[in-house]
């Protein structure tokens, strides 16, 4: 211990945190305090009475306006949700959560499968295949968001034919500017019996693929375990399939006066949405592979090359699993932005949540509240993506470099 | 582990705390005039009605800015527009110009802020604008929750749906399942689900949005006020078929009261707005308007002429209303935007909604426009 306090350097660590910690508690506090004493003033709400529940979204507004009725039609719901305007707000914050989770899943999925393409692409040694890849890239994330999403919204999705003239696809499909049908199975009795089936067929055919691989590591020569695993899996189903007296019915959409029936629909605005986002998000995971791919040593691909490997192989076995790890931080930061980027919606009419949020902000007056519930929203979203991400990365792709 | 997950939430939760102060203190965007009467004690004043004594703050503000700001509409001919030479005209923005005229004394110190109808509720209660005259239903909910006040009416509404004539809809019951185009975080948004509620919303955020959409047949219907139904209609473009390509079904399905809103904590503010718009009518009533002003204020025909425009009359000194403004201030309104029957004449019958006949005729010929004695 020196002789005098404060010339000890963790002493004056810890007192330069303490004084920090001090003036944000301060700010906040001022800021806090006028906030309430202002929203007294004007007679309104300053938290949403939030309670944590054990039922999905895991929130329960009780005594609340938000138990209110809400009086608005939201146009399309997701995963089964039912909402009509004599729904509370609360059940209107769903239901544009539960679209919000809809485009954004989607969304992610598909925007990995277009990035990793365009970004393996733009490192093909075709010249056609590469400048495509890269005119992409350049063209979707230098136009913002916004304007692209106008784009497809007035300049494609609504100049589909009308409803009147539905194009007509094989049957299967019907598209006008009212929207897409695509022919789908619908559940029948014996369709849940059928899904544990199919779960149980899917432990065979890892086991299969298991023991495939085991014996391919003891004779050396390739089995093709995934072929194998596959092959189960597909021959599994189809015999419980019809076992269970063929639980899914396929469905081809018809024309009903001016709306589809049957099958799957999906929305002009949903489609907009949609498409706006993967194309821009898959430009820049386009990036982000490619940066990756080239950050791996030159010489990780001669090597691989002077044990035999053919281009593919050195690809999937070699590059990409070294690849994987460099990406996952920059590609947790493209799906983070996906999913906020969501909140455009209300440019191409798409009740997503932040839509709902502003909708009933405008029938109560209750801005501050409502905006703390959606801020709160997204935020638990976003750190859940992180929590996934991080999760994979440690458990499986961090490794040794 | 867990640390790592919840370090984020603690400065998000910390953020999060610094922006929801920000909203709080966008109130007080004004320097000149935090320290005047800006922040009473919570609790000292009463919240709801009118008459709680406190004011002027906003009426301070104006005046020490030199200008109006006014939330307006941009996008509905006849109330809010912009026209081919950028100016900012309509029914709507007269009343923002009549304000300005009884408290500045120039209908020109006007900062028009063009507001979605999601936005101005929210624009009005953050203080970003003085006064809010834009196309606005009158409702309880509104009212009571927001911390609004709504002046008297100044045009009596009512909700409608334009359909295209060649799909023969000739009744809103046809439109049972139909797509109705309609424009987000408005009172149609409500009385379309109460009215057709097996029907599927499409909800725009803008008019041009939504108009595009119609043109393209993604909805069947469009639902509004009649009168924004009328302008839009007045102003279709030719080339998707022209204003006879559409059709306003006959049956109005709600209420639609329209006028100027302010805050609810400045009565004093509140008053100058309300008793502006009553002038108009009244002004109306005794039939004077931007040309006859100045010689009825030399020389004033009766008492009531005399009290409105704030002249002495045969020996009795001038009456002062007492709103905190100039005792004349009509004679300023009337010179600038006219009487109420000139707003009309002006703005609306240009975009084909008649006036005889309707709720906005004066009360002295069947109609609901009726000024209250200005004494």
């Amino acid at each position: 211990m020196p002789l005098v306090l404060w010339r000890d350097a963790r002493v004056q660590r810890i007192a330069v945190q303490a004084l920090v910690l001090a003036i944000v508690a301060i700010i906040g506090w001022f800021l806090v305090d006028n906030l309430i004493s202002e929203l007294d003033r004007t007679g309104l709400q300053a938290m949403p009475f939030v309670e944590v529940s054990g039922s999905f979204p895991f929130v329960d507004f009780s005594e609340d306006f938000l138990s209110q009725r809400a009086g608005f039609g939201i146009g399309e719901t997701s995963f089964g949700v039912d909402y009509t305007p004599n729904n509370s707000y609360a059940d209107a914050f769903r239901a544009g959560l539960a679209n919000t989770f809809r485009v954004a899943v989607l969304g992610i999925v598909l925007a990995t499968a277009i990035g990793l393409l365009a970004g393996v692409s733009r490192l093909s040694k075709n010249w056609l295949v590469s400048h495509l890849a890269e005119a992409y890239v350049e063209t979707f994330r230098n136009v913002p968001l916004l304007v692209q999403l106008i784009f497809w919204y007035t300049a494609v999705a609504l100049r589909l034919p009308t409803i009147t003239d539905t194009m007509d696809l094989l049957g299967v499909m019907l598209v006008s500017n009212r929207g897409v049908a695509v022919a789908w199975g619908e559940p029948q009795d014996g369709f849940r019996l059928w899904l544990l089936l199919l779960g149980g067929a899917m432990v065979i055919a890892l086991v299969v693929r298991a023991a495939l691989v085991r014996w391919q590591d003891a004779s050396g020569t390739p089995r093709y375990p995934w072929w194998g695993a596959f092959g189960v899996f597909a021959a599994i189903g189809a015999i419980t399939f019809f076992a269970t007296g063929q639980p899914l019915e396929f469905q081809r959409p018809v024309l009903e006066g001016r709306a589809y029936a049957g099958g799957a629909q999906l929305s002009p605005e949903f489609v907009a949405l949609l498409v706006g986002l993967v194309l821009y998000t898959g430009a820049f995971i386009a990036e982000v592979v490619r940066g990756s791919i080239l950050a791996i040593p030159r010489g990780q691909d001669e090597a691989a090359a002077a044990v035999g490997l053919k281009a593919m192989q050195r690809l999937r076995f070699v590059i990409l699993p070294q690849a994987l790890r460099i990406m996952v931080p920059p590609l947790t930061n493209q799906y983070l932005n996906l999913m906020k980027n969501s909140s455009l919606a209300v440019a191409v009419a798409f009740p997503d949540v932040f839509q709902v949020t502003r909708v009933t902000i405008n029938q109560t007056g209750q801005a501050v509240p409502m905006i703390v519930l959606v801020m709160a929203t997204y935020l638990t979203i976003s750190l859940a993506i992180s929590a996934v991400m991080n999760l994979a990365y440690n458990r499986g792709l961090r490794g040794g470099r | 582990m867990i640390a790592q997950i919840w370090r984020p939430v603690l400065v998000a939760f910390a953020v999060i705390t610094l922006a929801m102060g920000a909203i709080a203190c966008d109130d007080d965007d004004d320097p000149e005039v935090t320290g005047g009467g800006n922040t009473p004690a919570a609790g000292e004043t009463p919240s709801g009605n009118g008459n709680g004594g406190e004011g002027g703050r906003i009426l301070e503000q104006v005046r020490s800015r030199g200008e109006l700001v006014c939330g307006v509409n941009d996008a509905v001919p006849g109330f809010g527009s912009v026209d081919a030479q950028g100016e900012f005209t309509g029914f709507d923005v007269d009343y923002c110009k009549a304000v300005a005229a009884a408290v500045l004394g120039d209908a020109n110190a006007v900062q028009y802020v063009p507001l979605t109808a999601e936005a101005r509720l929210t624009a009005l209660q953050t203080g970003q604008v003085d006064v809010l005259i834009r196309n606005t239903t009158w409702t309880v909910s509104r009212d009571a929750q927001s911390g609004l006040a709504f002046t008297t009416t100044t045009f009596y509404d009512g909700q409608g749906i334009m359909v295209r004539t060649a799909d023969g809809f000739s009744t809103i019951d046809d439109l049972a399942s139909a797509t109705v185009c309609v424009l987000q975080g408005t009172t149609t948004e409500l009385n379309l689900a109460d009215r057709l509620p097996t029907s599927t919303p499409l909800p725009f955020e803008e008019n041009e949005t939504l108009q595009a959409a119609f043109v393209e047949e993604r909805c069947d219907a469009w639902t509004s006020d009649k009168s924004q139904l009328a302008a839009r209609r007045s102003a279709y473009p030719a080339d998707a078929g022209g204003p006879e390509s559409l059709v306003i079904l006959e049956e109005t399905f709600s209420k639609e009261p329209l006028g100027p809103l302010t805050v609810d904590n400045d009565s004093q503010w509140f008053d100058i707005v309300n008793w502006t718009v009553i002038g108009t009518m009244l002004a109306e009533e005794f039939e004077i308007t931007s040309e006859t002003v100045e010689a009825a204020a030399g020389a004033p025909e009766t008492i009531d002429i005399a009290r409105l425009l704030g002249v002495p009359f045969e020996g009795e000194a001038a009456f002062d209303p007492g709103l905190g403004i100039d005792a004349d201030f009509m004679q300023a309104v009337l010179a600038a935007v006219g009487n109420y029957g000139e707003i009309y004449e002006r703005n609306i019958t240009p975009i084909g909604i008649e006036r005889d006949g309707t709720l906005n005729a004066q009360w002295t010929d069947g109609g609901l426009i009726y000024g209250p004695p200005f004494r």
